[in-house]
């Protein structure tokens, strides 16, 4: 206990950074991830087959390769094909983004189907355009059923930044990496990471519980 | 018939291997209270749906006020704001109070200020004795309050037409009255209306024309009269004899 003291104080910075590259990823991941969901769930929904394909294809894949393969494959790839040039932290961001959208845009897509069929159809039938159902009736009623879903992929997705550490893209698990290596305090230094990431994600858990009860308030 | 303002001529509609519709010729007039009885799975709700195109017919026409609807590129949304309709399960929008699933389509789809349309909303609101709910959401209103809810939603668009899919057969016995009470208001104000129903006292008494179906078929049409009184088609004498 003692010894694990002595790491927070001397060491909290590093620690600080980290919490700040994990929460800074995570949040750009979560939105960006988010509205790309949304693309693909539309493009899953879509009239046009081969979108659907494309999006069928697209989630298969993403979700039969571990997450760590696709980190190590765009940040491989990205630096070759793209004509500017991209910081490892980026290309983590792009691959961490490209894994979120796919689980979200199912979790998206079931809440859509999940939405009664007679709502649909009492949406069409007061000659509503399809964006306006979408909007007022349809998406509102979804967000409500997906909501849990998405706690979960979001508490996911803090925990998945950790796999960037393999990169050393500086966030909390790469200040696991940098004390350990500074102190040969490894199990320490690996607990008082534990405990940040706990808090993070409790905090957080319990932030969306109080949204999504304020959204059940209103139905 | 030229004043039809609804007319389908051998309308047929299948769901893969199902024939539901076999062939359906119906001329609705400007005004005409129109009941459609029958047994379950006769096709009936199939073939209001397809009155608004909910369900795509699989062959036939249909004319709403001398244009096609079968044809290559209908205006659906034009129609539907045309033609309103209500549902046996309600289907008001839980997710915005009373008020707004009344102003929703008026806003939007006919941009009439929003101040005017909730006049006219809260107007046809406190018609159906609904005026005090305007603030709430619907799961705090009854059966019955959901179903006069839905039927001022579709009237707020201002229809030609209001197809009614078995408004009561949801709803629990005493609240039956006051929805039926609605609709015959309605009828008087001379409305087109087509009603499904399995409420043979509202064919009866509201209605202008009776029509059975059956497997798929129009099996006898004719005035309230005619139906229940001298009743010719064999199909339709079992029906009534187990409905009344």
């Amino acid at each position: 206990m003692d010894k694990i003291i002595g790491i927070v104080e001397k060491y909290y910075p590093v620690y600080l950074s980290g919490l700040w590259g994990t929460l800074w990823i995570s949040a750009v991941v979560v939105l960006i991830g988010t509205v790309l969901g949304m693309g693909v769930a539309a493009m899953r929904m879509s009239r046009i087959k081969p979108l659907n394909w494309i999006a069928d294809i697209y989630i298969e894949i993403i979700r039969d390769t571990p997450i760590l393969l696709q980190l190590y494959f765009f940040w491989l790839l990205l630096p070759k094909v793209m004509p500017f040039s991209l910081s490892d932290t980026q290309c983590i961001i792009v691959a961490l983004v490209v894994n979120a959208a796919a689980y979200i845009s199912e979790i998206i897509r079931s809440g859509i189907g999940a939405v009664d069929k007679g709502q649909w159809e009492a949406a069409r039938s007061i000659g509503l355009s399809q964006v306006h159902m979408m909007a007022y009736v349809i998406l509102p009623q979804a967000v409500k059923n997906i909501l849990p879903a998405l706690c979960n992929e979001f508490i996911s997705t803090v925990k998945g930044t950790s796999l960037a550490s393999v990169f050393f893209v500086g966030e909390l698990m790469t200040s696991f990496k940098t004390v350990q290596s500074a102190t040969f305090l490894a199990l320490e230094s690996l607990i008082v990471v534990g405990v940040i990431y706990f808090t993070v994600n409790f905090v957080l858990s319990r932030l969306l519980r109080v949204l999504e009860r304020r959204l059940m308030v209103s139905d | 018939m030229t004043d039809a303002i609804i007319r389908t001529e051998g309308l047929y509609k299948s769901f893969g291997e199902l024939q539901v519709l076999k062939g359906i010729d119906v001329s609705i007039r400007k005004g005409e209270v129109v009941s459609i009885i029958g047994p379950s799975g006769g096709g009936k709700s199939t073939f209001l749906r397809c009155l608004n195109l909910l369900e795509t017919p699989t062959g036939g026409k249909i004319w709403f006020k001398g244009q096609e609807l079968t044809g290559k590129k209908p205006n659906v949304r034009q129609l539907r704001q045309q033609m309103g309709m209500v549902f046996q399960n309600f289907n008001v929008f839980p997710n915005m109070t009373v008020l707004d699933n009344v102003t929703l389509a008026p806003v939007l789809e006919k941009k009439i200020p929003k101040q005017q349309a909730r006049e006219q909303a809260m107007a046809l609101l406190q018609r159906v004795g609904l005026g005090d709910k305007a603030a709430e959401y619907p799961r705090k209103l009854s059966g019955g309050q959901k179903q006069r809810l839905a039927i001022v939603r579709a009237l707020a668009m201002e229809p030609e037409v209001m197809l009614f899919d078995e408004p009561t057969s949801a709803l629990d016995p005493e609240m039956v009255g006051e929805v039926l009470d609605v609709m015959k208001e309605l009828a008087q104000e001379g409305m087109t209306m087509v009603v499904v129903t399995h409420e043979m006292g509202f064919a009866r008494e509201v209605g202008n024309r009776v029509l059975f179906m059956a497997d798929g078929r129009l099996l006898e049409q004719g005035t309230p009269a005619d139906i229940f009184e001298h009743p010719q088609h064999p199909r339709l004498k079992d029906f009534l004899s187990k409905v009344l």
